[in-house]
């Protein structure tokens, strides 16, 4: 981390491969178990746990029960208020995306390094991102070109439009549809990318207004501090807002795949 | 930005791990738990919405019930009143024919009684006026030695008796 002194706040993205797996390998492809497929078994695994915790099908829920009863009413709700009563089988899948990202987003903000290990955040990586996003997308594509074949391309044209106007418009819904994969995957990367990056500037004011003098140190040191405390909390919220945006925008691009219009 | 400079080593070990972790958190999960907990959480509310409709249907029933009572209620309490007040008149009738009877009896006894006195008290005048025409005789024989009739002096005690 410290290279003459300077800290880089890039660092914490770094992959490394853990326990010696850097040449596992599947055909051609490396499949090292590094960090951030720790992260991802860890969000597996915690989400496991959490959802095992309301499996216990009581009529009078215990508060775990509750907790997760909550959070799946929460995803049902997002989609029936936007795909309509339709949207009940897509619960599995958005509820899935929804807690395997607020999951990762929140393990890798842990103060993990208080005792000395690396927390990572694999939603930071948008080779992580990308692929949820893709697969938030074809989802929409299979659906939409299942459910209604290739009148789905109506999508691109809006109800009223002059003839005149039809072709430049399709390009134009097109592009914005093509977009929505990148949009999807690169909003959740940047936040979580920004957010730990300007946690680690303020990170490294402190330790370094500390190191240059005792003055700055209280001055620089204790203003980043408290600024630091503040972002953190702006970081939770973050998390939680990014994994509910990511949900919120599939079930919309799925609300355009099963209701067309 | 290790995020770019590692693409190249790093994407197929991200891909991998992602697909294998999330294809467990979706198809362990969220295919097999997620429906189970909102089966629960829908079948809880719909028995909550049941029980408020069961609950609605008797707070209907009670409120028919209440009316249906307070009408009889009103029903009898006007039968009651109706038999209350026949039954005051019919007591009434009867007693001030008895009271009717009782006057009579109570007059007709008094008349009796006030002829009674009447009757003794003229022959206790009559004995008074005897014995005051007797003592008046014995007077006047006494005084002037004439012996006056009965007469004159029962017409003289009379006289005297009229003027108190």
């Amino acid at each position: 981390m410290a290279e003459s002194g300077k800290i880089d706040p890039m660092h914490q993205f770094a992959i490394e491969p853990l326990f010696g797996t850097d040449h596992w390998s599947l055909g051609s492809f490396n499949i090292a178990f590094t960090n951030s497929a720790l992260y991802m078994v860890l969000a597996a695994v915690v989400l496991w746990i959490f959802v095992i915790g309301g499996m216990k099908r009581e009529l009078v829920p215990g508060r775990w029960q509750m907790a997760v009863e909550y959070m799946t009413g929460f995803i049902k709700n997002l989609l029936i208020a936007n795909i309509g009563d339709k949207g009940r089988k897509y619960i599995p899948y958005v509820f899935s995306l929804f807690m395997f990202i607020l999951l990762a987003n929140l393990l890798g903000l842990l103060p993990l390094g208080l005792v000395g290990l690396h927390p990572f955040t694999f939603t930071s990586h948008f080779t992580a991102t990308g692929v949820l996003a893709i697969m938030s997308f074809s989802i929409v594509l299979i659906v939409g070109f299942w459910k209604h074949g290739f009148h789905f391309f109506s999508l691109f044209v809006p109800h009223g439009t002059p003839i005149a106007m039809v072709v430049p418009l399709f390009f134009i819904e097109l592009v914005s549809f093509m977009v929505r994969p990148f949009s999807l995957g690169l909003r959740l990367f940047v936040a979580m990318t920004a957010g730990h990056v300007l946690l680690k500037v303020l990170a490294g004011f402190v330790i370094n207004s500390a190191n240059a003098s005792p003055a700055l140190g209280l001055t620089v040191g204790t203003a980043s501090f408290i600024l630091m405390i503040g972002i953190s909390a702006l970081e939770m919220l973050v998390a939680v807002i990014q994994a509910y945006v990511f949900a919120l925008l599939t079930s919309v691009y799925l609300n355009d795949a099963e209701n067309l219009h | 930005m290790p995020q770019i400079a590692q693409i190249a080593e790093t994407y197929s070990s991200q891909i991998f791990w992602l697909l294998l972790t999330f294809g467990f958190v979706f198809f362990v999960i969220g295919l097999g738990m997620v429906p189970k907990v909102q089966g629960t959480a829908d079948a809880r509310d719909a028995k909550i919405s049941g029980d408020l409709d069961a609950a609605k249907a008797a707070f209907a029933r009670a409120d028919e019930a209440e009316a249906d009572y307070r009408t009889r209620d009103a029903a009898n309490r006007a039968a009651a009143q109706a038999t209350l007040a026949k039954s005051k008149s019919e007591a009434a009738k009867a007693s001030e024919v008895r009271l009717a009877a009782a006057d009579a009896e109570v007059a007709t006894k008094i008349a009796a009684a006030e002829a009674r006195i009447k009757g003794a008290s003229d022959a206790a005048m009559a004995e008074i006026e005897t014995v005051a025409a007797d003592a008046a005789r014995d007077m006047v024989a006494r005084i002037s030695g004439v012996d006056a009739s009965d007469d004159a002096a029962r017409n003289a005690v009379k006289a005297a008796l009229a003027h108190g």
